[in-house]
């Protein structure tokens, strides 16, 4: 049997023993995993046969045999704050291996609510096609927590709400499914940032969703940062739907991993609404990042501003595919994107794909791709006023990340993430 | 001799396969201003860069002492800190990294290098704020990404900006002059001027005599076709201004091109 294959009777195998070991769940919930696990175990694991999967293999995390993670990982609170530094210092959930750990987090900031499981709204799960993405069904029938987040109507969140996974381990292969629920009440205005992070050696493979609704006139920042250890496999589906003059900005910044695949699908469903999608990522080593993204202008007079940058050494390779589609009612649609990337050596590579499907005629696209090197006659520029050629290729790349990182709405946040940027790509210089 | 700053001695260089420097000489003293000139394509610029250390010229034959110790082994960042600065005819513009951010990284590496201590943000932009106002920066272009949108004079203004933060004791001025109006132009060699002293020396190459009544040279040398085939006293400028080019090639230079 391929690994594929194998792989597929295992997962299905490992979702029926935990779907026993859980206990009575509410209908709806047991009734979406049930849906999931039969969507996964006719799908199966992607093939490099699939147009959205032609550029990534995942055949090396196929062969690996991981397991869900067992409760009661072992994370304190020191280690915690660690790594997770510097944003432990705005309202903090913690959740161990896909658990949210109450003793590790702090108490709920201004009006905002968190709800474990047991509370979920059964609207969970209903963004997200698991037909279509079969790791996201993997996560529907596998998730053991989840974070979700209302912040109600009218409300203005006054400090980030931070949403901090932590895997963790101790040299076996272990999987963990992060679930994150966020509704943003009418006329409210919050960020939030969803943190992946390592404890503990060992593969590890994170398989986390995310789904969004802005609601009416609503404001949403999301910061999924992505900071794991260099033997994660990290697939990521983030599904976002806003209603009429909502804003939603979804930037996912990728800093660590072996394997790293972003799914992005964001529907504009209420006319006037806005979203910025953004993307950075760095790859080093042999790492791979993949990103494909869905814009979908399903009604008129939505605006959409996507900006991708790649940032790759070593051997890694880079993947963007940006899908736009405009449909045949929705005029006046605004849509841009770009995607820009900077190849530090001669062994990265970058796989780059737009791909607009306009079927109205009343609007305005755009869009734009671009591969190349950091410019060398800056480089002597910077040189020649004294600064040592690591450093001044360091400005140059952390300059070329700035765009990235300005369009984040809030300052501190903005410098604290060009600061860890600055430090991996130090880090990275220096293997 | 023994206060000769900068020593450039059969200075041959190429760009690709075009040789351009065949033969430079030149000796400047600590306290010296000194103006090239010279019609397009006679080296000039070439020459700034070479002495810069710019990667797209090789240099095939000849040597550059600087303070008596070889300059041509040395990185571009190492010929900073030792105290060689030049001004770039075409500034570059640098996006997403900050002119304030870029000019303090600079200073710090060249004071850390003097063995000086490195300035805080406060000190730095104390310092910045001072300098700026000889020529005339205003305080949102500090802010600013590197260059980026500034305008032709702005972009020169903030080249000897960065002169006047780093102190270098030997300066390169390519070109400064070029695209700025008369009231820019005379903001920037009020800049320049302020630098001028006894223990440093300047190096200004420039295609009009215009500047040189701002920034009045000791010696005047004439570039053609990569060496060095006039040189004389400030008043060559405006014999040049006045004659062109064309009579230095049917009389020969007296002696050879020593100033």
């Amino acid at each position: 049997m391929s690994a594929h294959g194998a792989a597929r009777e295992r997962w299905v195998g490992l979702a029926e023993a935990a779907a026993r070991g859980r206990g009575a769940e509410p209908a709806w919930l047991a009734s979406r995993r049930a849906e999931a696990l039969a969507h996964f175990a006719e799908a199966g694991l992607p093939s490099t046969r699939q147009e959205e999967w032609r550029y990534t293999n995942v055949t090396p995390l196929a062969a690996i045999p991981f397991e869900p993670a067992p409760p009661g990982g072992a994370a304190e609170r020191a280690e915690v704050e660690a790594i997770s530094f510097p944003f432990f210092a705005c309202s903090a959930f913690v959740f161990v291996d896909g658990r949210l750990a109450p003793g590790l987090s702090s108490s709920v900031a201004g009006a905002v609510q968190l709800v474990d499981l047991a509370g979920a709204p059964a609207r969970l799960g209903a963004q997200v096609d698991t037909k279509q993405h079969p790791f996201a069904a993997l996560n529907t029938a596998l998730f053991e927590g989840a974070a979700c987040l209302r912040v109600p109507p009218g409300s203005v969140l006054p400090q980030p709400i931070h949403l901090v996974f932590v895997s963790t381990g101790n040299g076996a292969p272990r999987a963990s499914f992060p679930r994150v629920f966020l509704e943003a009440g009418a006329g409210s205005r919050a960020l939030v940032i969803q943190d992946h992070v390592t404890l503990g050696g060992g593969p590890r493979f994170t398989d986390a969703v995310t789904e969004v609704s802005v609601a009416e006139n609503a404001s949403l920042e999301l910061v999924v940062l992505q900071r794991e250890s260099e033997a994660t496999f990290h697939v990521g589906n983030l599904q976002a739907e806003l209603g009429r003059d909502a804003r939603l900005a979804a930037r996912t910044l990728t800093l660590g991993g072996a394997f790293v695949r972003n799914d992005v699908g964001v529907r504009l469903a209420g006319p006037g609404a806005e979203c910025d999608l953004d993307g950075l990522f760095l790859g080093a080593g042999s790492r791979l990042v993949d990103n494909h993204t869905l814009i979908d202008h399903a009604v008129p007079s939505c605006t959409s501003r996507e900006l991708y940058k790649g940032i790759l050494g070593g051997r890694s390779r880079g993947v963007f595919r940006g899908r736009v589609i405009v449909r045949p009612d929705a005029q006046k649609s605004d849509a841009r994107q770009s995607s820009a990337n900077v190849l530090l050596g001669n062994d990265a590579e970058i796989d780059t794909k737009p791909q607009l499907e306009i079927w109205a005629d009343d609007v305005r696209c755009s869009h734009g791709a671009s591969i190349g090197r950091l410019d060398e006659e800056a480089l002597f520029y910077l040189r020649s006023r004294g600064l040592a050629e690591g450093a001044a290729r360091e400005l140059l790349t952390r300059g070329f990340a700035a765009e990235v990182l300005r369009r984040i709405g809030s300052e501190p946040l903005a410098e604290a993430l060009g600061d860890l940027l600055q430090e991996r790509l130090r880090g990275e210089a220096a293997r | 001799m023994s206060d000769a700053l900068i020593e450039i001695k059969g200075l041959h260089a190429r760009a690709g396969d075009a040789e351009i420097l065949r033969g430079v000489d030149l000796v400047i003293r600590a306290g010296e201003v000194h103006a090239i000139m010279g019609p397009n394509g006679s080296g000039k610029s070439t020459l700034a860069g070479v002495l810069a250390g710019r990667p797209a010229f090789e240099v095939t034959r000849g040597q550059v002492l600087f303070d008596g110790k070889d300059l041509l082994g040395l990185a571009p960042e190492e010929r900073a800190r030792a105290g060689l600065f030049l001004a770039f005819q075409y500034p570059v513009e640098i996006p997403g990294v900050g002119n304030n951010y870029f000019m303090k990284a600079a200073l710090n590496a060249i004071r850390t290098h003097r063995g000086q201590e490195p300035l805080d943000a406060m000190e730095f932009l104390a310092l910045a704020r001072e300098k700026a106002k000889l020529v005339e920066m205003p305080e949102d272009l500090m802010a600013r990404s590197v260059n980026e949108g500034f305008s032709g004079g702005e972009k020169k203004r903030n080249e000897v900006l960065q002169m006047l933060l780093l102190e270098p004791r030997f300066a390169v001025l390519d070109e400064t002059d070029s695209g700025l109006d008369i009231d820019a132009l005379r903001t920037v060699a009020g800049g320049v001027n302020a630098l001028r002293g006894p223990g440093r020396a300047l190096l200004v190459i420039t295609h009009y005599q215009r500047l040189l009544d701002y920034i009045v040279p000791d010696f005047v040398h004439v570039l053609s076709e990569g060496r060095i085939v006039h040189s004389g006293g400030k008043e060559l400028a405006h014999e040049l201004e006045a004659r062109g080019y064309g009579w230095l090639e049917k009389e020969p230079p007296p002696g050879g091109a020593r100033a």
